[in-house]
């Protein structure tokens, strides 16, 4: 058979949602579990097998492209609902269905105890169509419609817990900042729509170089507006403050919506989009600044934070900053490479972290964990690789797609954006193993035959972090769980499998991103995605001694980070008190995440609200309360009735009405 | 095009006036029904107005393909009627449906309601026929008139004699001004007849005249009052709140589509030449009108004043489509409206089912937990309420698509475009709400029960999956929409 039956990988979780729905009370938790998770499984295997189709063709034909049916057609511009596979969409497929597969998994453990265990895994399917949509469209509509599908779910799934009013909170604002987002992406396509007359990929990309000059406002205007959709959806500056809060959905949620793959689309967008954005340098150059400014205050944002899934949180978004400026500088490849790699450890960082939560009864707050070492030993080892892979540690995969970022940013000259960049890459080596030291290593900050320990335990790191009255808790207490107290324990095999899967992910899963100096001539993975991104011409390669010099440059920052952190945590603690003393202010800052939610609170959320309140008051307040005290005239008859219309409403309609036409008059007397 | 007379009554093209002798006939049929004796609870009067309906949809989608002149030229049948008329009758049917069981529980009159359905539909059906401004204000009337009185039909209640009052009052006042505006414009131009207008307007340049000016803003202002275009639009939310829901249902779809029906023609038809010039108001006011429809919706707690909002800020998108003009924005229009008229309806359809008895229950509130206790209904409003919102790949995608896609070919209307999605962007945030209400709140005090009823449901699975079918498979409507328009010209 030549033809892969693309369609088959988005329809089978589909599928899964619909018989979830239909039948899945009658399931059973097991059924629900075997059947969510065997959908997404099969999908994994549909897609290997087409990737392997596609990968046995010669390179020139690597493009496989199925239409479902015509979306519809109005005149020359025609719309299809058809789905492509390439070698970009090829690994965005696969990195889906495998890490999604595994999350799937993880969650019949995590969410074993969960009443709602069924409304879980229809959201999940419901999410795992609407990714696979997103990645595997051939057209920008069609991507739309994922686009807005996986934002959707992930309202849902981050409202999970809706008894929880930060949870229902925070899946508000995750919706309504996207929605900006989108606002821009929309835009955008339809400025595609207006010029290219299509929103096929391959029409539009062929046709742009005829109909927009280079550098041309058009073109700079259009990409500018996509890169604001990314920006919502990749949770970048502006538009980044949803991420954090979207925490406090179920911790298989962030790991795989909120980590490995959602927040990827908007990096996915604009490297499938590379074309149009090659076109516009100005764009290239904001998005690079904007990734670069991303990664460098998201790190210093997760240097202080104590919830341990808030550090992931702004790691997460640090790092979406890395591929965004990957893609600024021109390295689209890297880009998508560290959208891998980073799924890998970063899937491996939040499923560890859940596994820690489960095991300590919902524990999210660092400063009352530590010595998790010998009680949960997988937990523990597969942190401590992810924990590596993401500090940038050769061999393991998180180096190798962070050093190719920075080499590249080196290679084309953005020297600022390479400093920003090493600052960054310090700070994750800091942040990430002042979690993994405060969580796995030390003396237990808690009682360790079960009952939750106080933060008031003198405890030189927990001391002085009073002022946690913010509100920002983000607990998975969801009330329903599996007994509180009892001793620390390793989890279940069925989260502890996944966590040693993407262990081993973490590893190796860079080693095919392996280019020079090691090997003659391009990487594996550079080879690979070459169909899809040309060869990357405007990349000089740099010297072999550079390479190795840029490599050390790198491995020296992150081992100085990883030795700090080790100092002030464990070492010597004073160390981190002394130093928050003396930063109070800094420290302060860093911790209300330099005050960006107030800050939109009063310029963007409030008015608005203000303006509707006020609009409402006015009419239904002033008007229509009026109306319904002005019943009690109406019972006394007619007469009553008549003065309440004469005194007032209808009149005041009809005031407006003719306002309203003597306006239209006035505007034609003007022109 | 030049007007053939028609000297002979017996010339009369029969099917093509099937609908109106129809929808006629099944008036006063029903009304004299009601002289032999029937059930009290009886189905005696739906089953007539849905025989009704379907007998005139099917005379007119019989001379389909065809175009005629009848009464001298005063009512067409072209495309454009055959579209909305297939809307109407689909709306009545809609309507009907919904309305079934609804009216049994708050014991409202069966055949007075239907024969008001009828009439109001005949009304609309003479809206988008019309070609003279004279049965164009017939149409209209006609239709309004049977709209008042159905708003407050629910007696008991002050709040719907309030609303029918209201409507009533500031719909004679708007009728005023469409009647003044229809006398100047016959006074600029020598003739009612649309096609005449503008075949006079396009040899004689008249765009300045004050006489031709405030003629055809005085016939807009009418239009404007029906389909609640800003800032004719106040009456809206007391009315919708205030009628029986399944008024509120058929009005918000069919007298907003008859409504923009007529002001297309007399816009395409007969001030064609003099449209330009209202390209920067139109969009002012359809700017106005989305803006204020989506931000005073935005904290309604009462989902039918909600709804009401709702439609006025999609009145708003659909006069951006008006705006941009031509056959390509009126196609976007029509499109529109027929996508608007489903789902609309078919929220409104979930509506009627919320409470017993007599009671009404349509607050935000009343949602609660109501997407677990029953999924299907819960799902299908949710579909509804994205569908609203623009969400692909619901139907409302689709128009808002067709749209702003049209609009913004014209460089003078990007912002009324941007604002537009800007718009559509806050609307999500109202629409959504009412998801949350269904899936993330829980009752307080005792949950809304649910009438059920076999027809509202079938109403709701009709409009559900013309929701989704006109997402997914847009085209035919499309080219339907398209055809209606270029067969106009």
């Amino acid at each position: 058979m030549n033809l892969p039956m693309l369609w088959i990988i988005p329809a089978l979780p589909l599928a899964a949602v619909a018989l979830n729905l239909l039948f899945g009370d009658r399931l059973g938790k097991r059924g629900t579990a075997f059947l969510a998770c065997g959908a997404v499984g099969l999908a994994f295997a549909a897609a290997v097998r087409a990737v392997l189709t596609l990968a046995a063709r010669s390179e020139e034909e690597r493009q496989i492209v199925e239409t479902a049916w015509t979306w519809f057609r109005v005149g020359d511009f025609s719309v299809d609902v058809s789905f492509l596979l390439d070698p970009l969409s090829a690994i965005m497929v696969l990195v889906v269905t495998g890490v999604g597969f595994l999350i799937h998994v993880y969650s019949t453990g995590y969410m074993a105890e969960d009443p709602s265990f069924r409304r879980f895994f229809l959201y999940l399917n419901l999410f795992m169509f609407a990714m696979l949509t997103l990645v595997l469209a051939d057209n920008y509509l069609l991507m739309f419609v994922g686009w807005e599908g996986v934002g959707l779910c992930s309202y849902l799934l981050i409202g999970f817990w809706y008894e929880k009013q930060s949870a229902t909170d925070a899946g508000k604002k995750a919706f309504i900042v996207n929605r900006i987002g989108d606002f821009g992406f929309l835009l955008g396509v339809m400025f595609l729509i207006a010029w290219t007359g299509s929103v096929n990929y391959e029409r539009v990309f062929a046709s742009a170089p005829h109909l927009f000059t280079a550098g041309g406002t058009i073109i700079t205007l259009a990409t500018l507006l996509m890169f604001v959709g990314a920006t919502g959806k990749s949770a970048q500056i502006p538009l980044y403050v949803w991420l954090p809060d979207a925490m406090e959905g179920p911790t298989p949620v962030s790991a795989l919506i909120h980590a490995a793959t959602m927040v990827t689309a908007g990096v996915y967008m604009v490297v499938r989009s590379h074309v149009l954005f090659e076109m516009a340098p100005v764009t290239l150059e904001v998005i690079a600044i904007v990734g670069a400014a991303t990664a460098l205050m998201a790190a210093t944002i997760g240097l202080v934070q104590n919830d341990i899934k808030r550090v992931l949180a702004y790691s997460t978004v640090s790092q979406l900053g890395y591929m965004f400026f990957a893609c600024g500088v021109g390295a689209f490849g890297a880009g998508i490479f560290h959208v891998m790699t980073h799924a890998f450890f970063k899937a491996l960082l939040f499923l560890g972290a859940g596994s820690v939560i489960y095991g300590m009864h919902h524990e999210q707050d660092m400063r009352k964990m530590g010595g998790l070492a010998g009680k949960m030993p997988v937990t523990h080892a597969t942190m401590l690789i992810a924990t590596i892979a993401i500090a940038g540690i050769p061999p393991f995969a998180g180096f190798w797609s962070k050093d190719e970022i920075l080499a590249k940013a080196f290679a084309t000259g953005h020297y600022g954006i390479f400093a920003a960049g090493l600052l960054g890459a310090v700070m994750t080596a800091f942040y990430m193993f002042r979690l993994y030291v405060l969580t796995f290593q030390g003396k237990p900050r808690f009682d360790e035959n079960g009952g939750h320990a106080h933060a008031h335990a003198a405890d030189a790191h927990g001391a002085h972090m009073t002022h946690d009255a913010h509100g920002h808790g983000a607990h998975d207490d969801h009330g329903h769980d599996h007994g509180h107290g009892g001793p620390v324990k390793e989890s279940p095999w069925n989260m502890t499998v996944p966590l040693s899967v993407l262990a081993v992910l973490s590893v190796v899963g860079g080693w095919i991103g392996i280019g020079k100096p090691f090997i003659e001539g391009e990487s594996w993975m550079g080879r690979w995605l070459e169909p899809v991104l040309g060869s990357g011409p405007h990349v000089h390669h740099l010297a072999v001694s550079t390479e190795f010099g840029l490599m050390g440059l790198s491995v020296a920052v992150a081992a100085f980070g990883i030795f700090m952190a080790f100092r002030a945590y464990l070492q010597s603690p004073s160390i981190a008190t002394a130093m928050h003393e003396r930063f109070g202010g800094l420290h302060r800052t860093l911790y209300h995440k330099y005050w960006v939610d107030e800050f939109y609170g009063a310029v963007a959320v409030n008015p608005v609200y203000q303006a509707s309140m006020r609009l409402w008051r006015f009419w239904d307040e002033k008007v229509v309360d009026g109306i319904v005290n002005g019943v009690g005239y109406f019972l006394e008859g007619v007469s009553a009735l008549l003065r309440l219309f004469q005194t007032g409403y209808v009149g005041t309609y009809a005031l407006f009405i003719t306002l309203g036409v003597l306006a239209l008059f006035l505007h034609f007397l003007r022109s | 095009m030049s007007i053939v007379p028609q000297p002979t009554f017996l010339a009369l093209d029969w099917w093509a006036l099937g609908p109106v002798l129809a929808l006629t006939a099944g008036t006063i049929l029903l009304l004299l029904l009601e002289f032999l004796p029937q059930r009290a609870n009886g189905n005696r009067g739906g089953i007539v107005s849905l025989l009704t309906f379907l007998a005139s949809g099917y005379a007119v989608w019989r001379v389909a393909g065809e175009k005629r002149e009848l009464f001298g030229g005063m009512f067409v049948h072209d495309p454009m009627t055959v579209f909305f008329t297939l809307l109407f009758c689909a709306v009545g049917v809609l309507a009907t449906l919904m309305s079934w069981d609804y009216l049994k529980r708050t014991k409202i009159n069966q055949a007075e309601y239907y024969a008001l359905l009828l009439s109001s539909v005949l009304g609309m059906v003479v809206m988008a026929a019309s070609n003279d401004l004279v049965t164009v204000f017939l149409g209209l009337e006609l239709m309004s008139l049977a709209l008042y009185v159905m708003v407050g039909f629910r007696r008991s209640q002050l709040e719907s004699n309030e609303a029918s009052l209201k409507y009533f009052l500031l719909g004679a006042f708007a009728s005023g001004f469409l009647l003044y505006g229809i006398a100047l414009l016959y006074g600029a131009t020598g003739s009612s007849n649309l096609a005449m207008i503008g075949a006079f307007l396009a040899d004689t340049p008249l765009a300045t005249n004050p006489m031709l000016l405030m003629g055809s803003l005085l016939v807009f202002v009418g239009f404007a009052f029906k389909v609640a275009a800003a800032p004719f639009h106040m009456w809206t939310p007391d009315v919708y709140e205030g009628a029986p829901t399944s008024v509120t249902g058929f009005m918000s779809a069919g007298a907003k589509a008859a409504g923009f029906a007529a002001l297309l023609r007399v816009a395409l038809r007969a001030l064609g030449p003099v449209m330009v010039d209202w390209t920067q108001l139109l969009a002012v006011i359809a700017f106005l009108t989305m803006t204020v429809g989506n931000v005073t919706a935005l904290l309604q707690g009462n989902l039918k004043r909600m709804l009401a909002y709702s439609s006025i800020a999609h009145a708003g998108y659909i006069l951006v489509a008006v705006a941009a003009g031509g056959p390509e924005g009126a196609s976007a229009a029509v499109f529109y409206l027929a996508t608007y008229s489903f789902m609309n309806i078919g929220a409104f359809a979930v509506l009627t089912m919320l409470g017993k008895g007599r009671e009404e229950r349509v607050l935000m509130s009343d949602l609660a937990g109501l997407g677990f206790r029953e999924p299907l209904l819960g799902l299908a409003l949710t579909a509804f309420m994205l569908s609203l919102a623009g969400i692909p790949p619901m139907a409302g995608f689709m128009g808002k698509l067709y749209i702003f896609g049209e609009a913004v070919k014209h460089p003078q209307l990007l912002w009324v475009v941007v604002a537009g999605v800007l718009n559509s962007v806050v609307s999500v945030y109202y629409y959504l709400r009412v998801t949350v209400s269904l899936y993330m709140k829980e009752p307080e005090g005792e949950p809304v029960g649910i009438s059920w009823g076999a027809p509202a449901v079938l109403a709701i699975v009709i409009t559900l999956a013309a929701t989704l079918w006109f997402g997914l498979q847009a085209q035919g409507l499309w080219i339907q929409a398209q055809n209606s328009v270029m067969g106009l010209l």
